[in-house]
This record gives C-alpha cells, sequence and structure tokens, in this order.
C-alpha cells in the first residue's frame, strides 16, 4: 500500500444529509479505483476525517481536499434549483423572459410557440440530431417564394458562450417583431429568407447547465482517450488538419477525428449545400468583442477583403452607437489567432461571400460568465451590426 | 525568375503540406508596397475627449512575428498589453483596486538579444471599481530562450489615482480578521452573478490570479480569470488574511480553462501576496495535462 501511489481526493460532509453507521462504506467512494496512479475520490464524513486523515498520512498516500464542506456546495444548489422551480412557464413568447439564461427545453419550447404564433412567418427545420440524439433546430423566417437568397444566423455552437443563445433567442423575437413595421427589416425578408439556429451545439449546452459550465466541444466520446468532444469550431473542411487546431482529443480546439465528423457540423453543411443559395453566412461566439472575416487557417486574405472589411467597419461603426461597446475588425487570423477547419472559412470557400464570426461581450472581465443582465444590451448592440451585414446583402446581390 | 519562383514555392507546398504559403510571383518586382515592414496606412484616431466616438483603425500587412509598428487591435499588441494589465494588478491591486485593459493607442516591437521580444506600447487601463481610467506607456520583453520564462514588465502611469480605497480596505480588513470563516464558490456562479458582499473576494481573486497569469504570459497566450471556483479562509497569520483559492483561468489561444490551488495574504498594509501556487489537472479523469499544439 505505501508504494501505491494511489492519491485520493477527499470530501467532506459535515452534517451530510445521510446517516453514516461509522463504518466506511463503498458508497463513500465517489470515483472509483480504476487503476494505479489515477485518483480515487472518495466523501469522508466528519467524524470519520481526523481518522481517515492520520491512516491516510500514515500510509504515505497523498490526497487532496477538493470540496471542503459539500453540505454547503448541496444548500447552494437546492437553492438555485427551487429559485429555477419558482419561476413559472411562459404562456407566450411575449411573456419569455429575455434577460434571463434559459435551458435547452425553455429554448425549444420557446421555439415552437414562436412557430404557433406566426405560423405565416416561422417554421422550424430540424436538420440533424446531435450525438446524444437532440435535434438540431433551426427556425426559417420566410414570406414566401422557393429557395429564395437566405442569410443564415448561428449561435451557440461552442456551449460555454452562453450570451449568444441568450442572444439568438431574442434575435428570434426580434424578427417577428419587427416583420411590417420596421422597414429595412421587412424589405430584407420580402426578398430574402433568415435561418437561424439557436443552440447549435445542444449536447455541449445540456453539459454547461449539469456538469461543467465551461464546457466548449461537443460531447462525443473520442475512442481510445478520457476525453470528449470535438471542438465544433476546428472541424470544418478548411485548412483542416494545419496549424490553428489540435489533433489531441484532449484539447479545447481538438479538430476531429476528420473534417465534419460531428453530426452537428455536418448537418449544416449538408443543408447549407442543398440549399445551395445562401449569402449571408454569421457564427455568432463569444467573448472578445470582435467582427471577424475570413481566413483564420492562412494569412493570404480573401478576395474580397476590401469589401468585406468596408462592411465590418460599418457594422461595428453601428454597433457602437447604441451603448459604446468597442469591437476590434479584422480577419481572424489577424485579429484573434490562427485557426484552422474553421466554418466561415469554409462557408466562404463555398462562395458565401458574407461569411462573418461575432465574438460578443465582453473583453474577458466576466468572459463567459457575462451577467444576466447585460443579455438584452448585447443582444440589440448586436442586432444593429446583423442588420448591417442583412441591408448590405440583400441590396448586393451576387 | 518569376517561373522559377513558382516552382520553389510549389515544391515547398509540396515538401511541407502547409497550405499557408502565399505564390505572389509577381509580387516581389512589382509591388513596391509589399515590404511586411511598412505601413501602407496608418490608424486614424476620431475620438474627441469626453465623447464616446469609434477609434476607426485601417488594417495592416503584418508578418508572422510582426516588428515594428503594430496594429494596436490586433492580436500581437493586445496580448502584450494583457500581460501590462497583470503586472499593474500585481504591483497595485486589491479587494477594491482592480485594472483591466482598457484600450491599445499604439505598439512596437522588435527582436532582442538571444531571441528575445520587446514591446513599447501606449494603453490605457480601467480600475473595474471607480470606472477610472487612466493611460499607461509600458515596456514588455518576452526572453527567449529554451525554457519558457516570464515576461518582465515596466510601466509607468499617469496618476494611478488614489482613489481612496483605505476605508474599505480596513472595514473588510478587520470584519474578517477576527473571524476567519469565509467560504464562498462560483463567483460568479454560472448567470454571471456575484452577491455583494462578495465582489471583494472576487477582485481579490482576480488579483491573486494576476500574478500566475503574468508569469505564465507568453506572446501565444492571453489570460484572463474565469472564474472563483471557490475560495476559503484560513486562520489570520502574522496580521495577515489568508484564503485558499481555486480559480479558473482562461487562456484564449489554446481556449483551455486551467485550474490553479493559490494560497493568497491580504491587509491593507501588507498587500496582496500569493504565498503558495500549484497549478492542477486539466480534469482528475485524465491522465496527464492537455497537450496544445
Amino acid at each position: 500500500m505505501k508504494g501505491l501511489l494511489a492519491f485520493f481526493a477527499l470530501f467532506v460532509a459535515v452534517l451530510g444529509k445521510e446517516t453514516f453507521d461509522g463504518s466506511f462504506g463503498l458508497n463513500n467512494v465517489w470515483m472509483g479505483v480504476t487503476d494505479v496512479a489515477v485518483p480515487v475520490d472518495v466523501r469522508v464524513p466528519f467524524h470519520s476525517l481526523q481518522s481517515i486523515k492520520i491512516y491516510l498520512e500514515t500510509q504515505d498516500i497523498e490526497y487532496s481536499i477538493m470540496i471542503e464542506d459539500l453540505q454547503v456546495m448541496l444548500d447552494e444548489e437546492r437553492e438555485e434549483m427551487e429559485a429555477a422551480a419558482r419561476v413559472p412557464q411562459p404562456r407566450g413568447t411575449d411573456s419569455f423572459d429575455f434577460s434571463r439564461y434559459h435551458t435547452i427545453d425553455e429554448i425549444y419550447s420557446f421555439q415552437d410557440m414562436l412557430v404557433a404564433e406566426n405560423p405565416n412567418l416561422v417554421s422550424k427545420i430540424v436538420i440533424g440530431h446531435s450525438y446524444e440524439g437532440r435535434s438540431l433546430n433551426v427556425l426559417k423566417f420566410s414570406t414566401g417564394g422557393t429557395s429564395r437568397p437566405a442569410i443564415w444566423i448561428d449561435t451557440g455552437i461552442h456551449s460555454r458562450e452562453w450570451v449568444t443563445q441568450a442572444s439568438g433567442t431574442w434575435f428570434a423575437k426580434k424578427i417577428v417583431t419587427d416583420y411590417g413595421r420596421d422597414p429595412a427589416l421587412t424589405n430584407i425578408l420580402d426578398k430574402m429568407d433568415i435561418f437561424l439556429e439557436i443552440v447549435t451545439n445542444p449536447d455541449g449546452y445540456h453539459f454547461t447547465h449539469n456538469n461543467n459550465r465551461m464546457w466548449r466541444k461537443t460531447r462525443k466520446p473520442n475512442p481510445g482517450s478520457r476525453c470528449d468532444g470535438v471542438d465544433p469550431n476546428r472541424n470544418w473542411d478548411a485548412g483542416f488538419g494545419g496549424p490553428g487546431a489540435s489533433g489531441n482529443p484532449c484539447s479545447e480546439t481538438y479538430r476531429g477525428p476528420k473534417a465534419h465528423s460531428e453530426s452537428e457540423v455536418k448537418s449544416i453543411v449538408d443543408f447549407v449545400k442543398s440549399h445551395g443559395n445562401f449569402k449571408a453566412f454569421i457564427s455568432i461566439h463569444s467573448y472578445s468583442q470582435m467582427l471577424l472575416y475570413p481566413y483564420g487557417y492562412t494569412r493570404t486574405p480573401v478576395r474580397d477583403r476590401d469589401e468585406l472589411h468596408a462592411l465590418a467597419k460599418k457594422a461595428i461603426t453601428d454597433l457602437a452607437s447604441l451603448y459604446g461597446t468597442r469591437y476590434k475588425y479584422g480577419s481572424i487570423i489577424n485579429t484573434i489567432y490562427q485557426a484552422s477547419g474553421g466554418t466561415i472559412d469554409w462557408t466562404y470557400n463555398q462562395g458565401i461571400k458574407y461569411s462573418y464570426t461575432f465574438e460578443l461581450r465582453d473583453t474577458g472581465r466576466y468572459g463567459f460568465v457575462l451577467p444576466a443582465n447585460q443579455i438584452i444590451p448585447t443582444a440589440e448592440e448586436t442586432w444593429l451590426a446583423l442588420m448591417a451585414i442583412m441591408n448590405h446583402t440583400v441590396r448586393n446581390p451576387y | 525568375m518569376g517561373l522559377r519562383i513558382v516552382v520553389f514555392l510549389a515544391v515547398l507546398v509540396v515538401v511541407t503540406g502547409s497550405p499557408t504559403v502565399t505564390i505572389r510571383p509577381e509580387a516581389a518586382s512589382e509591388d513596391t508596397s509589399a515590404h511586411p515592414n511598412s505601413l501602407p496606412e496608418t490608424a486614424e484616431e476620431t475620438e474627441t475627449p469626453g465623447q464616446q466616438k469609434v477609434s476607426i483603425v485601417e488594417e495592416l500587412e503584418e508578418d508572422v512575428m510582426a516588428t515594428g509598428k503594430l496594429n494596436p487591435n490586433h492580436y500581437p499588441a493586445q496580448r502584450a498589453a494583457k500581460v501590462v494589465q497583470h503586472y499593474l494588478n500585481t504591483r497595485y491591486g486589491s479587494p477594491y483596486r482592480v485594472f483591466f485593459l482598457h484600450r491599445v493607442h499604439s505598439g512596437n516591437a522588435e527582436d532582442v538579444a538571444d531571441s528575445g521580444r520587446k514591446y513599447q506600447l501606449e494603453i490605457s487601463v480601467q480600475d473595474l471599481i471607480s470606472t477610472n481610467t487612466e493611460k499607461c506607456s509600458a515596456e514588455v520583453l518576452f526572453p527567449g530562450g529554451e525554457q519558457q520564462r516570464s515576461p518582465h514588465v515596466q510601466a509607468s502611469c499617469e496618476e494611478l489615482r488614489k482613489i481612496d480605497t483605505k476605508a474599505q480596505e480596513e472595514a473588510l480588513y478587520q470584519q474578517y480578521k477576527t473571524n476567519p470563516s469565509l467560504l464562498a464558490a462560483h463567483l460568479p456562479d454560472s448567470y454571471g452573478h456575484i452577491n455583494p458582499e462578495m465582489k471583494p473576494f472576487w477582485h481579490l481573486g482576480a488579483v491573486a490570479s494576476s500574478f500566475i497569469m503574468l508569469n505564465e504570459s507568453t506572446e501565444n497566450t492571453l489570460f484572463n480569470m474565469a472564474q472563483v471556483a471557490n475560495v476559503t479562509q484560513l486562520a489570520t497569520e502574522n496580521d495577515q488574511l489568508r484564503f485558499d483559492y481555486h480559480i479558473l483561468l482562461h487562456e484564449m489561444v489554446s481556449q483551455d480553462i486551467i485550474h490553479w490551488k493559490l494560497q493568497v495574504s491580504w491587509s491593507p498594509s501588507g498587500g496582496v501576496k500569493v504565498l503558495q501556487m500549484e497549478q492542477l489537472p486539466h480534469c482528475h479523469h485524465c491522465e496527464k495535462p492537455p497537450n496544445t499544439n
């Protein structure tokens, strides 16, 4: 036992909910023994704490305390869940609270309500299913025609970027509210269709609510690795395999075993190709406050660089006009970092000229855990930039 | 000559398989402004004091390791400026004083001895609590060499105006000195919320993190503190409040979330010190921290 480099992590439960009979049963082992030199997690009732510590120390077994007081954490979690349960289900999208973060079920209900309330404008298309079998829902906003030129917007491809799914929900409501009221949006929808995928990575989003708030990737296991998931923004067939993504499944930027290996990505690829008439493609992330155009995988400028640059400048100027939020803009590789296998590099190479990526608020003060009171201001200002891009797209057919 | 260049570059692409080689055989002879270190356009500042205007900066052609005058909105200057933020927090931060990078006005980079890189920057930082902004001139040296070593920073700021935080600091200190009982988790929580009484400990975590982020920074990283996972108060020692922090850092380039445990001491007179620091494995299900290419 002394030579065993087993490394215990302890939870300490003070005044735990369960009763203890004094013996240290197997139901206290939270992560069991799998291998030598792999840690074991153990929950220790308070009255056993001293004797367990003494035992481990005399046996020369390293340990560290992961949670000092499990009860505190459980109490906090129960409070959160009770608070959430107290919130009544909205009866319609007019009583949906856009200033809060929502679960995937709440967002999917919202989508269905929006369609039911606006049957002549909105429909829901299931373009595929996630690894864990969740439907990949796209809202189509259309005033008619067949296969009109179209604009694509996606949010939540990286699940921890919660302000994006929240903004996507707000955009959906904004579109139905403004059609017939705002001349610019009405003009756009009279000529083009808008497709909006709000929860582009539903498995990841569910995981951020229930397991790990900082989860980014998909949730597909990687054979032969203890690490799960593929970065869906490194999985596209553009510069795939080159620098700017990782080949290690444990990496947050793991590109996956091959391009389009993830159903969350493949579903969009298939949809875009079979539609064949997308003119703008906007993929929304957070955080950094940037508006980016291709490429990420190479420093070679895109052919339409000057036009995309000028349009980005207009869009971020409009964005800033609302609350003074400053955005940087430029190509991905110059502005943020080299990234290969990215969404808009692929869409641009498919011929979708107005391909942009947003990085929404903030610049790192709160980062991924942006306070909910910033959701609506973020969505409002971003909408102005989206309108600039959509207006330009409808006025410059190609 | 042109054809030979094309052939050479074609061979290079085939050999390396890299899509990043740009084949512009005519460029060498025709395009006189193509030198990577020259600037076809300059940054225009349209901001006037007291008004909220957007600064409009034209994009500049850049070489891979940007050298010479930098585009202040592109990542090389931004990453170096972030290092200055971390440095200022280690020097001046407290539970009531946290600096954040506000803007990069201008930057310059050069190669220096022993494959080091030196940045000169004009930046603004903002005190998150008072919301005052101040201008700073700074120099960041990223040492070269085999082992990764911490950057060296020199900075001088306009005033680092002494907003009087003394009273608040004293009050916090007294409150927690005699009864070391603080225990908190998830600052902010998943929804971005922090209880007002806990904010000073969020700030303290940010300042303590700055020591780590400063140490770990290179030209290829950009760190922010993502969350205080938990903080526990330990017994007061030598009149310093002491805390165990478990902090999550976010590194932008690798997109990693990195866990650190820190033992931190603080008092109004002693300032913030990191007594012990330990990086935790990425996840305890994995055998080792992930490698990022």
